[in-house]
């Protein structure tokens, strides 16, 4: 039996489209939770995709994290489930406190499309369990609001804790010590800016998200 | 009535007296606006309309010629593929980040209108000098308005292109094209039938915002400062949002069957909206202007039904269906008003229906009644005046200069200073949602996956897109100008692996009323005609935007071709614009060493002459064996040849990729810059070269060795020597040192 892979719909994503195509390319079973429907559904996993809730209005995230869905994804969380936010779904994560810091807007002050290299810092997550440790992955960023942050302590537990789950090898955005992704304490949270559904297949220009999406059905 | 009031709302003496003769009696303020918006140039092409009949419009595969939305045609696997292009130009002069969002937003609610989803938008983009602040400001503006409407609402940009010339200064182009794709049997036209059908008004409220955009802006040209910013409120305002859930909502409605018919509001809003689709469906409307939800208060009917608020839509359902149609919009928290009854017209046998009335309350007071159809049909058409400009003999086709062919004093700085990456433009748009994009924005063309639109099933095939234009080639000739730009679009396809299904254009021209604008406009669309029909490719749908003009001064003839192309097995990647390391270079095509119209000969102010000859057999011979390489995986690289000609392409292939290039047999800076058309350079791995020749000879297509791929170094034998990293330099900053640092920058 594949696992369930839940995709959480807020009027103005995009991405849930792609990030359905991703996980059925790995044999997973994906469906999409509306976000005005309190459940998850049962699934094993949920991902919150990219694109513009609510418009990004307010803030990105701002608006989404006071959806119905996202008490259920929060309650899903402090189970133990497994939720991955990309883009957009790690800004909504961090909004609505289930991981620590912001992403504020890019160095440079512009939105940025481009594939970048990252290296994978810890493989005892759900997002990279199938992924080798400092294995360099290209995959592309698409954001304007990428740039992670938060203070110096919560930095300073991030990197004793190992909760770096992905690092920029070229910095693109500004985000302190070139995070690029990180977990919560339990390790079942994860956020990340990359998009690994956009690295899937080499005809489009890099499979390196493959282990990524791979991990999510593990 | 206020005498002269028609003419403040852009209506000449002849036009009122037409209304009259329609009407049988004097217009109402109301129905005198109606008309404006209707009447104006942006809506009834009635400068350029007599033209545009010359375009061939036809071929099997053709599903919707232009006249509707968009132009339709079938891609094969029951998949349709809706493409449409349009300008912005004006409002972005004055708005520009507003502006270019609006063209965004407006674009893609024309594909939608026809049952597709976007896919892909494109914006070819035109900005007066690098070095002129106000440029600047605008080039800025309208990259960050096209980057935070398209990524939002979420549809990728996938190419275009970015010029910077004198003569936009003032009077920006700001382009943009948009795909779609649908199910074949779910095409659906903006009509409206059966009388008592509904027609609900969808999406935002309706505020002042853009009240008179087709023809206070559209419709005239730029005089000073001053009065362009009075003009702002005139702008409409978008909301990426809005549009979003607008998307979803009506493709739901689509799915689901509810809709008779669809029409977006564009220019000239309700009143476009509402009497096009009664007109198409030969029946009347009847609108209750109170159903209208306001942004503010105080409107009046004449605001509410010619302001262009942005995100809304007009679907005509069936009253049965109305309680379901409510219920998805409610989910996607989308606003419906029922504002409009389908009554009997022509289509019903009534010869005295057709009438577009506008009622104070469903039992009030009648606002308005007019003919809806004399809103389109009757529309003035002008033959204005055609006259070349004095300059130009030979038939008064072509500007012929006694300027001496210029001289190269430093062909490798001169090389240098035509080098432009356009990055900063296109990293800041999302380029790779919806998972299609194999060829990005940088390219000769994009290329996108095919995908079926209802089961997402991969079909194995893809679909190209490019845009081109080039002004200074019609500034010398519009005519033949404009056909070695249709020329360009397939070689660019070509290089990509696809062939050509359809074009698009839009035709940037100054001030109609002018004759020689006129002339390069029938020109234009006669040399677009004459290269179509040579290369079997139909004309399915077009924009003209008159009026571009600063000061007095019209722009360059500019017209934009978007060409869709198929790549019938999409196998691997396109090589793309590139070398790889002693790989051997070959020039496909022969050189013609003229640099009439060659943005080498405009450098160096040389304006006139003969533009070089397109020969449609040989062209068509270069275009098919390249396709036939790229297909076959035979070339490691491969460009076309078009602005800044053969140093240029080789140039961009070398900083693209890294490594440098070693070229003989080019004679002089004529070769070297000629615009020539029908040329590609490809570049093949050794072991593969004689056979790449030999498939170009058995095709008919000249083929010539000029080099090898490797080093650090960009040197054409006694031309030129110049290093790679000063080339690659020059390419990367040009831009972001003009317009601010990129993102990756710190």
């Amino acid at each position: 039996m594949s696992r369930r892979v839940g995709v959480v719909l807020f009027p103005g994503s995009n991405c849930e489209q792609d990030v359905l195509e991703g996980v059925s390319l790995v044999e997973g079973q994906p469906e999409v939770l509306w976000h005005g429907d309190a459940t998850v559904k049962g699934v094993d996993c949920v991902v919150v995709p990219g694109g513009f809730a609510h418009g990004d209005y307010l803030r990105p995230g701002a608006i989404a994290r006071f959806s119905p869905v996202m008490s259920a994804v929060a309650e899903f969380a402090a189970g133990g489930g497994p939720v991955i936010g990309i883009c957009n779904g790690f800004q909504v994560l961090t909004e609505a406190g289930l991981l620590p810091g912001a992403l504020q807007k890019n160095r440079g002050l512009k939105f940025l499309c481009t594939t970048v290299p990252v290296r994978v810092e810890a493989t005892d997550t759900p997002l990279t369990r199938s992924a080798d440790k400092g294995a360099v992955l290209r995959i592309p960023v698409n954001h304007f609001e990428g740039n992670y942050t938060c203070d110096d302590d919560t930095l300073a537990r991030l990197n004793a804790e190992e909760r770096v789950v992905l690092r920029y090898v070229e910095n693109p955005n500004g985000s302190i010590d070139d995070i690029a992704g990180i977990c919560n304490e339990a390790r079942n949270v994860v956020g990340l800016m990359p998009h690994p559904e956009r690295a899937a297949s080499e005809l489009l220009g890099s499979s390196d998200g493959l282990p990524l999406l791979r991990s999510l059905v593990a | 009535m206020e005498d002269g009031i028609h003419r403040s709302l852009g209506l000449t003496d002849d036009e009122l007296d037409s209304i009259i003769a329609i009407l049988g009696r004097e217009p109402n303020h109301l129905e005198l606006a109606m008309y404006a918006v209707m009447w104006s140039e942006h809506c009834s092409y009635k400068s350029s309309r007599v033209h545009l009949k010359r375009l061939p419009t036809e071929a099997p595969w053709v599903l919707v010629g232009p006249g509707e939305n968009a132009g339709v045609v079938d891609v094969g696997d029951g998949i349709a593929a809706a493409i449409r292009i349009e300008s912005h130009n004006h409002p972005s002069a004055i708005e520009p980040y507003q502006g270019a969002a609006t063209g965004v937003g407006g674009i893609l609610r024309d594909i939608f209108t026809m049952g597709a989803r976007p896919i892909a938008l494109m914006d070819p983009l035109r900005f007066g000098p690098l070095d002129d602040p106000r440029s600047r400001w605008i080039a800025e503006g309208v990259v960050s308005g096209v980057s935070g409407y398209g990524n939002s609402v979420g549809v990728p940009n996938v190419g275009g292109e970015t010029v910077f010339d004198e003569t936009y200064k003032g009077n920006p182009l700001v382009n943009v094209l948009c795909l779609g794709l649908l199910p074949t049997e779910r095409l659906v036209l903006g009509q409206a039938t059966g009388v008592g059908n509904l027609a609900v008004l969808l999406g935002s409220t309706t505020g002042r915002d853009g009240i008179g955009g087709v023809s206070v802006l559209a419709s005239a040209g730029f005089s000073d400062e001053e009065t362009d910013s009075a003009k702002r409120p005139s702008v409409q305002v978008g909301d990426p949002f809005e549009e979003k859930r607008l998307i979803e909502a009506c493709l739901e409605l689509l799915d689901a069957g509810l809709v008779v018919g669809i029409q977006d509001l564009g220019g000239a809003g309700l009143t476009c909206a509402t009497s096009e689709t009664a007109s198409r469906g030969g029946m009347g409307m009847d609108v209750d202007v109170t159903q209208v939800p306001r942004r503010e208060e105080g409107m009046e009917p004449f605001e509410v039904m010619t302001s262009e608020s942005q995100e809304r839509m007009l679907a005509i359902v069936e009253p049965e269906g109305l309680d379901r149609v409510l219920e998805i919009c409610r989910r996607w928290e989308i606003r419906a008003s029922v504002i409009g009854k389908v009554t009997p017209g022509p289509a019903t046998g009534d010869a005295d229906g057709g009438r577009l009335r506008i009622l104070d309350g469903w039992d009030g007071e009648v606002l308005a009644d007019i003919p809806a159809a004399s809103l389109h049909e009757d529309a003035p058409l002008y033959q204005r005046p055609c006259v070349a400009p004095p300059a130009f003999d030979e038939g008064g086709r072509v500007l012929v200069t006694d300027q001496p062919v210029p001289q190269s004093d430093d062909p490798g700085a001169e090389l240098l200073e035509l080098l432009a990456d356009t990055r900063w433009v296109w990293s800041q748009y999302d380029h790779q949602l919806f998972l299609n994009t194999v060829e990005g924005p940088g390219g000769d063309a994009a290329v996108l996956r095919l995908k079926h639109p209802a089961t997402n099933a991969d079909t194995g095939r893809g679909l190209a897109l490019t845009t081109d234009g080039n002004h200074r080639w019609c500034a010398v000739d519009p005519r033949a100008g404009t056909a070695l730009t249709v020329a360009e679009s397939v070689l660019n396809l070509a290089c990509v692996g696809a062939r050509p299904l359809a074009v698009v254009n839009c035709l940037n021209f100054g001030n109609p009323e002018h004759p020689e604008v006129m002339w390069q406009l029938s020109e234009a669309v006669d040399g677009m005609a004459e290269a179509c029909r040579a290369f079997d490719i139909p004309v399915i749908g077009g924009n003209v935007s008159l009026y571009n003009e600063s000061l007095g001064a019209d722009i360059d003839p500019t017209p934009v071709i978007g060409m869709l192309g198929v790549v019938d097995r999409l196998e691997r990647r396109p090589p793309g614009v590139g070398l790889v390391d002693g790989g051997r270079l070959l020039l496909v095509g022969v050189t013609q060493p003229e640099v009439s119209g060659s943005r080498w000969a405009r450098n160096r102010g040389h304006r006139g002459g003969h533009l070089p000859v397109l020969d449609h057999e040989i062209h068509l011979a270069v275009a098919g064996v390249v396709r036939q390489l790229v297909a076959g995986g035979l070339v490691a690289g491969a460009h076309d040849v078009a602005t800044g000609g053969l140093g240029l392409a080789l140039a961009e292939m070398a900083v693209r990729s890294g490594l440098g290039v070693s070229v003989a047999r080019v004679a002089d800076a004529a070769e070297l810059f000629s615009e020539s058309p029908s040329r590609v350079v490809l570049c093949v791995e050794p072991d593969l070269l004689t056979t790449v020749e030999n498939v170009c000879q058995h095709a008919g297509a000249p083929v010539s060795r000029i080099g090898v791929a490797g080093g650090d170094r960009i040197t054409v034998k006694g031309l030129l020597d110049v290093a790679l990293a000063d080339a690659a330099a020059a390419w990367a900053d040009r831009i972001p040192a003009a317009l601010g640092s990129g993102t990756a920058q710190d």
